[in-house]
């Protein structure tokens, strides 16, 4: 139980997507402008991560794993190089799920994710965490956790990066640092930040 | 339609002045990743620009025959197709380099940039021009990973691709490494000082002031 919480809390701070690992950051840009805009991203990342990583763990494990097929007599059969369409696939379906539950019960945050709501397919943190799990080797209980964990991480992240970005809009900044160039640096302080969790959890 | 003079400047463009990565935010999820030797942000340059290209024109080749609502698959997978090829290619002739880059290269599937361009351009011109638009925006990606690599590298181990450029002062030497350039966040302040400089220099990109109060209480609440 402890290893699950500590898997929990490492993908969630210390391995955080978008501050130490780079990933999913057009999205996370993008859609910090707001905290409530903010806020329902990282509840649809969670969402996301939660449902496909499990399910993307019993299709690698099931048909695209080298062996997978030995049941069928196929021992020697090794279609793990699919594993990028398969995913993809998986992810493309999901995220069109949540897109019809939101539209359905949640206009308004549908209509402030706009064209990144679909984007999130292509969001890579969602695809790293399928692939991570695969090189790390996770079971099905384990990449549940991951997948939470790192969805919680990103939402966590992204809600900061938006409440600060929300107080910068009334600061004095230089012309050529105003927007892209303040976030980038206030991501990189946030990141600063972070890299002490290592410190706390051993991954 | 496809005169020189258009296409120098859809070559052109990306470069800097409409740079997918400072300007656009597009793609920058791997492009950090990467970064912190120069061998590897050129390895990913590499296999990115061939990727956008290529995408680019089976894209614009198979443009009429797309039906609207499920673009996005058959792009998808289009691109997703080549990055397995340059996947195992990095595999079977530079194993060392595939194995840093780890995930980075299937990531390049996600990568904002290379849908970012199918979706905007290749899907509503012709072959030629598509693959010159992608080739401009897959050089102006390049060339800021590789400015951010080299920087990266240099003070924060000396080295250049590898050669010692200035001695270390474990090696008896005067360079004290930044260790800071090697974590993580060095790459954030070095993207976000490079878009500084860069809308300095050209004064339109810089984004409209924010100066009145932000209605929080607006959708999504």
């Amino acid at each position: 139980m402890s290893e699950l919480a500590g898997l929990f809390l490492s993908a969630a701070f210390v391995e955080n997507m978008a501050l130490t690992l780079f990933l999913g950051l057009c999205t996370f840009l993008a859609l910090s402008r707001r905290t409530g805009s903010a806020l329902g991203l990282g509840i649809a990342v969670v969402a996301v991560m939660g449902v496909t990583m499990p399910l993307n763990n019993l299709i690698y494990n099931a048909l695209l794993k080298p062996g997978a097929w030995a049941w069928a007599g196929m021992p020697d059969t090794d279609l793990s190089y699919l594993k990028l369409i398969a995913f993809i696939g998986v992810i493309a379906a999901v995220v069109q799920l949540v897109e019809m539950v939101l539209d359905r019960y949640f206009p308004a945050i549908h209509a402030s994710f706009g064209v990144f709501l679909p984007l999130l397919t292509v969001n890579c943190a969602i695809l790293a965490g399928s692939l991570f799990m695969v090189e790390r080797d996770y079971d099905l209980v384990e990449s549940t956790v991951f997948g939470l964990g790192a969805g919680f991480g990103f939402g966590v992240a992204v809600v900061m990066l938006a409440a600060i970005r929300t107080r910068l809009a009334y600061s004095d900044l230089p012309n050529g640092l105003r927007g892209l160039g303040i976030t980038f640096t206030i991501a990189g302080m946030m990141s600063l930040g972070f890299s002490a969790f290592a410190q706390m959890v051993s991954p | 339609m496809a005169k020189p003079i258009s296409l120098w400047t859809t070559l052109t463009e990306p470069l800097i002045r409409q740079n997918p990565v400072t300007l656009q935010i597009l793609g920058i999820c791997s492009a950090l990743a990467v970064t912190t030797s120069v061998a590897t942000a050129v390895t990913m340059s590499a296999s990115l620009t061939v990727v956008i290209v290529l995408s680019a024109l089976l894209v614009s080749l198979i443009r009429r025959h797309i039906p609207d609502s499920i673009r996005l698959i058959v792009q998808i997978v289009i691109v997703a197709s080549l990055v397995i090829v340059i996947d195992q290619f990095l595999q079977a002739y530079f194993f060392d380099i595939s194995k840093r880059l780890s995930v980075f290269v299937s990531l390049i599937t996600t990568n904002c940039l290379v849908l970012g361009r199918t979706e905007s351009f290749s899907r509503n011109n012709p072959p030629l021009p598509s693959m010159v638009d992608a080739l401009g925006n897959g050089l102006g990606y390049s060339l800021v990973l590789i400015v951010i690599g080299s920087l990266r590298e240099l003070f924060g181990t000396g080295k250049l691709l590898g050669y010692q450029l200035f001695a270390t002062t474990d090696q008896g030497g005067w360079f004290e490494p930044l260790n800071l350039m090697l974590l993580a966040p060095s790459a954030f302040f070095l993207i976000g000082g490079l878009v500084w400089a860069i809308r300095s220099v050209l004064p339109e990109q810089v984004e409209a002031a924010e100066f009145t109060p932000p209605d929080t209480e607006e959708a999504g609440r």
